[in-house]
């Protein structure tokens, strides 16, 4: 079946099984930062924004996302930047396959809440699992991300 | 789950039609679970289209459509001014954001998920499903129901009411499914007390209400209604869990419940 989805601002027609994940449709497509982790929608590395909203790509039908607009880290350039600057800053990035995942939750959670505290971050954030750094580092980097865009 | 062909019908009626019309077909709310079996479908219905996604403030009550995903419930004004906020504290912690943003109330119900936190505080609030063919029936009598797989779920009713409520649960980790949960609702010093996650889907602790009803409703009886939801209802092993484990939280999770809404 072919359906027409907006990924990263463009409209494409993709062919895709019935059956297809959105994770297996995107990495298909060449968009290779989409990782593909835990396969149950718990560890958040296939994490993906859907008209704006952090969803988890690994368990969400590619058929869902028909009519719909996606974005992953290749469309979010510059503000991807901007967050992995604050990262590596506090030393957060070790082997990197959790950061992509990170970086989208943490663009939905600023589309979502105004100003969230410290406990907003852990909860929003909470679906994104890091095996090197133990999240601290994180919580640093994003709260000084958040000061400097305030 | 194989699928073989997958369509996004624009109206309930057009998806119930469909839904009867393929022997093997199946409704899909968010598909995060359901994708987990493995089962084999000639048609997989999405009814993302059809505009359930709701949460509706009425004269005598409350209604959530059946596509209201649990992000929505858990930021929901109306509910957590309801029944001192249980449904948005019972899904707030479920997995991550992304889960939440995924998962719809209507995929939990009508899958009739034994892990489902979901379901055992809708069953403590004795709340209504509202089915496209079938009309309102209690959520009660359509989680015992062997076969509904061919109606589609449209919304749930909750009465609009004073009452107190408390959902406890334990986990292995904060983001895992339950090993076991409890909801408890009073109201006029009327109790129903629900336990999930056995690990099958939710039920009434009928004796232990009944003893909490007629009971002074002091400590000891606390104790002791626990220790009747814990012998009454029937526990099983899984992977997450023994069941004699099970039994155990069951009576603590009971007691602490009810300490919660008689506060």
């Amino acid at each position: 079946m072919k359906i027409g989805v907006t990924i990263n601002g463009c409209q494409r027609n993709i062919d895709i099984e019935a059956d297809e994940m959105l994770l297996d449709m995107l990495r298909k497509i060449g968009l290779l930062s989409v990782k593909r982790g835990c396969d149950t929608g718990s560890c958040g590395v296939c994490t993906v924004l859907l008209d704006g909203l952090p969803i988890p790509s690994c368990v969400c039908y590619a058929a869902k996302a028909e009519g719909h607009n996606i974005t992953t880290i290749e469309g979010a350039q510059k503000e991807a930047i901007d967050i992995a600057e604050f990262i590596v800053a506090e030393g957060v990035e070790q082997c990197g396959y959790c950061s992509p995942g990170f970086v989208l939750a943490i663009l939905g959670m600023m589309k979502e809440l105004k100003d969230p505290t410290e406990d907003d971050i852990k909860h929003y954030l909470v679906g994104n699992l890091c095996r090197c750094s133990g999240y601290v580092g994180h919580l640093r980097a994003i709260k000084k991300y958040l000061e400097v865009k305030r | 789950m194989i699928i073989e062909r997958y369509e996004k019908p624009n109206s309930v009626s057009e998806a119930f039609d469909l839904l009867n019309s393929t022997p093997k077909s199946v409704i899909i709310g968010g598909g995060a679970y359901i994708r987990l079996g493995k089962k084999h479908v000639d048609l997989a219905i999405d009814i993302c289209n059809i505009g359930l996604d709701f949460i509706i403030e009425k004269n005598n009550t409350v209604e959530v459509g059946a596509t209201t995903t649990f992000r929505q419930l858990e930021k929901s004004e109306i509910l957590n001014n309801y029944y001192d906020g249980v449904i948005p504290k019972t899904v707030k912690d479920l997995m991550g954001v992304q889960m939440r943003n995924l998962a719809t109330v209507g995929g939990t119900i009508q899958g009739k998920y034994g892990f489902s936190d979901l379901i055992t505080t809708l069953l403590a609030l004795k709340c209504n499903v509202i089915l496209h063919k079938r009309g309102e029936i209690s959520l009660e009598d359509f989680l015992n129901e062997k076969c509904t797989d061919k109606d589609i779920l449209e919304k749930i009713v909750i009465q609009k009411d004073e009452r107190n409520a408390s959902f406890q649960t334990m986990k292995n980790t904060g983001t895992d499914f339950s090993i076991i949960n409890v909801a408890v609702c009073r109201k006029d010093d009327k109790y129903n007390i629900v336990v999930g996650a056995r690990p099958s889907v939710a039920a009434f602790a009928t004796n232990a209400m009944a003893y909490m009803d007629a009971s002074k409703g002091n400590e000891y009886d606390i104790e002791l209604t626990g220790q009747i939801a814990s012998r009454e209802l029937i526990f099983a092993d899984d992977l997450r869990s023994s069941k004699e484990y099970r039994k155990e939280l069951c009576s603590v999770l009971v007691k602490r419940a009810l300490q919660e809404v008689m506060k």
